[in-house]
Formats: C-alpha cells, sequence, structure tokens
C-alpha cells in the first residue's frame, strides 16, 4: 500500500558539484518563496529566536532566514497540545506567516538524547522540564498540533561509543518508531525519516537502507559523530539523491562543510547561540573566492574568525563590527556601545549579537551555494580551513 | 534655554503641551522610560521609536561607572554612543548613591561614597555631578538634591531642603551647556507643606527651565503623596514643566496630570515585566499564573501593541521566566502601554474629552467603583467629577 501525501514540500537538486555536494531548491508550504539549500536552519525557543524579536526577523536576510528549527520538547509541560491545536499551531500561533518550521526534538543545547533511559516505549530526553521519556504517540501529538513544514521522525540516538547491542536495538526501534510516525502523520508536513546508527557503518547504512524504503520526504539524522566523514558518506551513499538530507548537531562552519560534501542540505546549529552568550561576534571573510592571496598582516595572531566584543581594545571602537555588514546591528551600533552593554550585562547585547551572528553565517551559508553553482566548493572549502589553520601558524610563528 | 513649552490646552489644572527640546518636539503629559545604563532593558532603540518613546532617562550614576563619562563624551555623547536620536534626560546620580551604596553620607560639599569599584573614598559634589551630566550630554540634566525618605521625620527633611536650594546654585554655577541641555531645579521639603512652599519659592526665582518634583515615590502614603504634588503643582510656575521623579503606575500618573504634572519616570513598567506582569486597563496581569496557561485571548484586547496583536496569554504564560524572549515582549508590551496613556492623556485633554477619560480609566481600573479614597480626594480637588466611577449606593462616594 502507498501513502500519499499532499505536496506540501517540493525540493530539486538544481546544481551537483564534481563532489557529493549539491546545490538545490526547497518549497515549502508555509513560506511563499523557494529557499536555496544548503540552508542554516535558525535556532528557536518555542517557535521565536532567543533574542531576536520577532518585528526584527524581517530584517534578517529572506527567504534565506525563513527556516526555522522547533524542538516539540520545548513545549512539554508548558503548552499543552490541545491549547496549541486551539492557536492554530506555530505560524499561526505565533504570527509568522513568512516562515517555516522544521521541528524535531533535538536542539543541541537543552534538549538532548539520553539514551540510557530510552526503552522500547520510548526516547528519553533531557528538556527544560527535567528528563522525559517520549513516546511516539506522544510525540505526534505534538507535531499533529504544532503543524510543521517538516519534521523528523523520532529516533533512539545512541553515541558512538555504545555496545554494538545497544547500537543495533536503535535502528530497530528508530525504524519502529518510523513506521509508527508515520502512521500518526498529520496531514500536513513533509515527513523526514530520521536516521542512528552511531559510528558503526553497517548499522548506519542498514538504517538508512530501511529508512529510504518508506515513502517519506527526506532524511534526517543526529549526534556529532566521531570519524565524520566516512559515517556521513555511509549514510548518504544509501539515500536517494533527490530527497533533501538534514541533520542536526553539526553546527560549527568546519562541520558544515563536511556536511555540505556529503551531500547533506539542512543544518541546524547551536553556533550562535554560544557565539552570542560568549558576547563573540563573527568576522570572517565570507567572499573567500575573490579574495586576494595576501591576507592583512596586521591581524596575525588574531583569530580571524571572530572577535571578543567583552575585550577591552574594544572599548572606544566606534566601528561596526564588520565593516560594509549591513544587518541591522552593524547600520546601527558600534562595537563600543556593544562592548559596554556586554561590561553592563544588558540584554541588548545578546539581541544585537544574535542579529548580526545570524545574518553572518546566512551569508557563509549563501558563500557555500555560490561556490557549489560555480563548481568551486572544494577550492572554497580548501580555503576557508587554510585562513583558520592560518592565524594558529601565525601565532606560533610570533611565539617562536 | 534649550528648552520651549506651550501649554496647547487645558482642563481645569491639567495642561496638554509641546516640549521643544534640542533633540525632539515632545507632547506632554508623557511617561519617560528609564534606560539605566544606556538601553532600555531588552528594546532597540528602532523598536522605541516604533512604540512612541520620546525621551529615554539615563542614570548618571551608572554610566559614570561604565562606561565613564569621558568615555561617552570622547565617542560624541550618549545620543551617539547608543544611538538614539530623540530625547534624552540623565538624573544627578545623588538618588542612586543614597540607595544602592553601602556609605553614602551626605555633607555640605556633597555626598560621600565608597566607590564600588576600589572602595576608596569618593565624593560627588553639585559641580562633580553636573559635569559628568555635561559630558554625556542629556537635553535635560538635574540639579544635585539633598534627598530624604518620605519617610524620615525631623530636622534632617528641612536641613535637606535648605541644602537642595543651597546646591542649585552651585549646580548653576557649574553648568557649562545652558545652551544645549536644560537644568532642571528639583523640589524638596519631605511632606511638609511650609518646607516645600519655601522650596518652590526660592527654586523658581533661580528661574530654570523646569522644575522636578522630588522626594516622593518612597512609601509614603498615597494621601500624603498627591497633597504634596498638589501643592507644588499649584505653586510652581504655569509656564515651565513638571516632572514627578519616580511615578509610577498608570494611576498615579493620571492622577498627578489631573493635578497639573506633565513628566514622569519609572522602572516599573520594566521591571515588572521581567517578573512577568503585564499592565492592562484593569491593573495587572501575573502571566505566570497556571489560569494563563488556557486562555487564548491576547493580554490586553484593546492594545494595538504588536505583542498583543499576535500572542496569547497562553503562549506568553510558556515564555515567562523561563526565555529571555518572554520578558522582551513583556518589557514591549508594558512600555507600550504606558506610552499610550501619555499620548491618551494628551490628546483628551486637546480634544475636551479629559474628564471622560479619566472617569473610563478609573471604571475600568475599579469595575466595582471601589475607587481609593486618595484618588478621590485627589479629584475633588483637580475639579474632576468621577461620581459616575462610584457605585450609586454610596452618598460620599469613594472606598478606603
Amino acid at each position: 500500500m502507498t501513502l500519499a501525501f499532499p505536496v506540501a514540500m517540493k525540493f530539486a537538486v538544481k546544481t551537483w558539484s564534481n563532489g557529493k555536494a549539491r546545490a538545490g531548491q526547497l518549497q515549502l508550504g508555509s513560506c511563499p518563496s523557494p529557499m536555496e539549500t544548503p540552508a542554516l536552519l535558525l535556532s528557536t525557543r518555542k517557535g521565536l529566536p532567543l533574542f531576536i524579536s520577532p518585528d526584527l526577523l524581517p530584517d534578517l536576510p529572506y527567504p534565506d532566514s525563513a527556516l526555522l528549527h522547533v524542538s516539540p520538547l520545548h513545549f512539554v509541560e508548558t503548552m499543552s497540545p490541545n491549547i496549541i491545536s486551539k492557536l492554530g499551531g506555530l505560524n499561526q500561533m505565533l504570527g509568522l506567516h513568512r516562515h517555516a518550521f522544521a521541528a524535531f526534538p533535538r536542539d543541541s543545547v537543552q534538549c538532548l538524547p539520553e539514551f540510557d533511559s530510552s526503552n522500547k516505549l520510548g526516547a528519553s530526553f533531557d528538556t527544560p522540564s527535567g528528563r522525559r521519556l517520549i513516546k511516539p504517540v506522544d510525540y505526534m501529538e505534538l507535531i499533529c498540533s504544532l503543524k510543521p513544514s517538516l519534521w523528523a521522525t523520532l529516533a533512539d540516538e545512541v553515541p558512538g561509543w555504545v555496545s554494538d547491542h545497544r547500537n543495533k536495538a536503535s535502528v530497530d526501534r528508530t525504524v519502529k518508531w518510523l513506521d509508527d510516525c508515520i502512521s500518526q502523520s498529520p496531514a500536513s508536513g513533509a515527513v523526514f525519516g530520521a536516521i542512528v546508527g552511531g559510528s558503526d557503518k553497517e548499522q548506519r547504512k542498514r538504517c538508512a537502507l530501511e529508512v529510504s524504503k518508506r515513502n517519506i520526504s527526506g532524511f534526517g539524522f543526529g549526534e556529532s559523530m566521531d570519524d565524520r566523514p566516512a559515517l556521513l558518506n555511509e549514510v548518504t551513499d544509501h539515500l536517494p539523491g533527490e530527497r533533501p538530507r538534514l541533520i542536526s548537531g553539526l553546527g560549527l562552519p568546519e562541520e558544515v562543510l563536511q556536511g555540505v560534501a556529503a551531500g547533506i542540505d539542512l543544518f541546524d546549529s547551536s553556533y550562535i547561540y554560544h557565539l552570542t552568550l560568549g558576547g563573540f561576534a563573527l568576522t570572517f571573510p565570507l567572499d573567500l573566492l575573490n579574495l586576494a592571496e595576501e591576507f592583512p598582516e596586521k591581524t596575525m595572531g588574531i583569530d580571524q574568525s571572530k572577535i571578543n566584543l567583552k575585550a577591552t581594545v574594544y572599548r572606544k571602537d566606534t566601528g561596526p563590527i564588520v565593516e560594509g555588514c549591513v544587518c541591522y546591528t552593524c547600520r546601527n551600533h558600534t562595537r563600543a556601545y556593544i562592548n559596554h552593554l556586554l561590561n553592563v550585562h544588558e540584554m541588548l547585547a545578546q539581541i544585537l549579537l544574535e542579529i548580526h551572528n545570524t545574518h553572518h553565517y546566512l551569508g557563509f551559508f549563501q558563500a557555500i551555494r555560490s561556490a557549489i553553482k560555480e563548481d568551486k566548493f572544494e577550492r572554497f572549502c580548501d580555503m576557508f580551513l587554510q585562513k583558520r589553520r592560518d592565524h594558529l601558524t601565525a601565532a606560533v610563528a610570533v611565539g617562536a | 534655554m534649550a528648552l520651549r513649552f506651550e501649554v496647547l490646552a487645558r482642563f481645569n489644572r491639567a495642561r496638554a503641551a509641546r516640549m521643544t527640546l534640542p533633540h525632539f518636539l515632545c507632547e506632554t503629559p508623557l511617561f519617560m522610560p528609564v534606560g539605566t545604563q544606556g538601553t532600555i532593558k531588552g528594546l532597540t532603540t528602532s523598536q522605541l521609536e516604533e512604540i512612541g518613546c520620546q525621551i529615554i532617562l539615563g542614570n548618571t550614576y551608572h554610566l559614570a561607572l561604565r562606561p565613564t563619562s569621558e568615555l561617552i563624551d570622547e565617542l560624541g555623547g550618549l545620543h551617539k554612543f547608543m544611538n538614539w536620536s530623540r530625547a534624552l534626560l540623565t538624573d544627578s546620580g545623588g538618588f542612586q548613591m543614597v540607595s544602592l551604596l553601602h556609605l553614602a553620607d551626605i555633607t555640605e560639599n556633597g555626598v560621600t561614597f565608597q566607590s564600588p569599584v576600589d572602595g576608596n573614598p569618593m565624593l560627588l559634589t553639585p559641580e562633580e555631578s553636573i559635569q559628568i551630566q555635561n559630558r554625556i550630554g542629556a537635553d535635560i540634566i538635574m540639579a544635585l538634591d539633598d534627598v530624604v525618605k518620605t519617610t524620615t521625620t525631623g530636622p534632617r527633611i528641612e536641613e535637606a531642603m535648605y541644602r537642595t536650594i543651597r546646591w542649585i546654585d552651585r549646580c548653576i554655577a557649574a553648568h557649562q551647556r545652558p545652551g544645549e541641555q536644560n537644568l532642571f531645579a528639583i523640589v524638596q521639603g519631605g511632606l511638609d507643606p511650609v518646607l516645600r512652599d519655601i522650596c518652590v519659592k526660592a527654586l523658581t526665582e533661580r528661574n530654570l527651565p523646569g522644575y522636578a518634583i522630588g522626594g516622593l515615590a518612597g512609601g509614603e502614603d498615597k494621601d500624603s503623596f498627591w497633597r504634596v504634588v498638589a501643592q507644588c503643582t499649584a505653586a510652581l510656575p504655569e509656564d515651565k514643566p513638571r516632572y514627578v521623579m519616580g511615578v509610577g503606575y498608570p494611576l498615579d500618573i493620571v492622577v498627578c496630570s489631573a493635578l497639573g504634572a506633565d513628566m514622569y519616570d519609572c522602572v516599573y513598567p520594566t521591571r515588572t515585566a521581567r517578573f512577568g506582569t503585564a499592565l492592562v486597563p484593569e491593573g495587572v496581569l501575573k502571566l505566570k499564573h497556571k489560569a494563563m496557561a488556557e486562555d487564548i485571548r491576547p493580554i490586553d484586547p484593546t492594545c494595538a501593541c504588536m505583542v498583543c496583536r499576535t500572542y496569547s496569554r497562553a503562549y506568553i504564560h510558556a515564555l515567562v521566566t523561563k526565555d529571555a524572549m518572554g520578558s522582551q515582549l513583556l518589557s514591549y508590551h508594558n512600555l507600550y502601554y504606558m506610552l499610550q496613556l501619555s499620548r491618551d492623556l494628551h490628546n483628551s485633554i486637546i480634544q475636551g474629552r479629559f474628564p471622560e477619560f479619566v472617569c473610563d480609566f478609573l471604571k475600568k481600573m475599579f469595575p466595582k467603583g471601589d475607587v481609593p479614597k486618595w484618588v478621590c480626594n485627589a479629584m475633588e480637588v483637580a475639579g474632576i467629577d468621577i461620581a459616575a466611577c462610584l457605585p450609586p449606593s454610596s452618598s460620599r462616594g469613594c472606598g478606603a
């Protein structure tokens, strides 16, 4: 029996690179414009960004910023599915009609899988409300009330170092829960099948193949993985090429590049969150492919990827975070002001930093897409990683 | 003088005016949000403009500590530093010192205190306070006054009142920028009408651009509070703005406006937002309350702010005290509420329907007709008939 789903999502690969990286186009139900992939999902708490208030969202690049990640677990014990339904689901409840929500449990900060307490009945997570066992039926009740544009099925995620027995069990459970979730699927919203398998290539392959058999829109795989490139490729090699792949937990720029190189299209990330809380602002050059070989010598020894605005060197710096950046923060405020806000522990610091960092990181994804379209992705990766290593080498040279 | 004050309309003692300051043309009565450290907690300057904020108050004590008035001056003044193009007001720094510092003491010279940075003995003189405020560059600056708690009794109050008069002369002499910054004097005298009268007369002689009524909003009973305001507004010059410092609750603002005051400031709206409390026509709404979890109505169905037009009480309930966005959205709403109240006061006086506005306001806040006695008494002095707000059975009128 084939399950038919109303078209809530359209995905097409537009450019294949020499390797496995691909640039695509994603059309989601609630989002008026198609999105380009590889794309970044913006982190939220209960559907809204951590600090960027909804009236400041339109200032971010669009439709790049249209895709928001939400963890259904944020609503456990804080909002009942009944109330969420009454309020019309995420888009209606939050008044965000130009954005699309991607729902999956892990958010890399607050909602982490707690595999020890998972069992055959459900997956255990640490949530803001405490440790909870989430059963497929409960998970689906939340998904149905939230009405996200795309959502991943419930998975039993395990770390790479568990026993083979445990790892195999996680794949079995995840496939079973995949079927449970699909059978309770809401009318709208694209289903992404979750793929687990720890660091066992065989299990990853098995899971990928099983999940591929189901008639779903895409694939999601979680957890940070060791020996990553080999594992990533093991999975993507066994997934149909024309369906989108989403990964949770690969957030750093280098990790994103690894994921893109393995053929992944959608990424969530806690990078912006950690940067913002730490008082850091992203500054790495985005226009790598057009940069001259010589890089300003004066930046020797300084981490060129980001600046710590808490540092006293910025006390009187009346420049924007990044010259030429068109984000709200850089158009309106100076490094000196943000330095002051950080020193006096004012929330506006986090708001302004989240805006800039989001803007900048979206720019990074834009640069990745451009590189793929120009078939220069490998060179882009090399240059990016080289620049990151440069400052370390320079620092060592100075010290020598 | 860098200030023009034109009364456009009156109802008995209440007045609607246009106050032209170097950076902005204001309409009074008006409420000034408190941006203690060069920012309103959780809101951007563009949001503040959007909700109609006219003047922001900055705390000299905090700014002098961090980032220091010298740095602000070097970077072009506080307007430029925080990118706020409308009006600013700074207080003298005296109040914070007395209330925040452990060993603050007042002598004829000034306020002696222990530096919170290194514990060294320091002295804030009237001259120093004005110099700091000159560097910060606000449109309105406040004289250093000798402020005592309203609950104080005895000769200390008289001493403080006379010292305040001696200090105003020192402030005037020290003021370097009278063409760009307006120095307001502060009337002291505790709850003693004789002392207040002496102070008003002496300060009026100095012919300053504006006057504040200080030493209130500190725990005195409401009956004493309104009488001091009434006395001062009756005696202060008609053609200059009157600023009641530290007020406050919406009800207090309505009463003081009826009695002839024009400007107010208070941390209450933003502070109470951080505790999950919203300002509504009925009084307050505690979003943390369990009942809010099932309430799908907006915070205030009559409010036109972004928060009330988009979000339900149930969603805000889920956010408050757990996610920063909760206090941001509530601060936004609460400030909108206060600024809308300012607009309503101004417009109702201009349009000749001030008594109707007052009655409407009181009816919503006291639907059972239990308007507090002090409000009734104040309204009688203000010449506003609020019989319609009281229960028909009562002959004298008010509740306790």
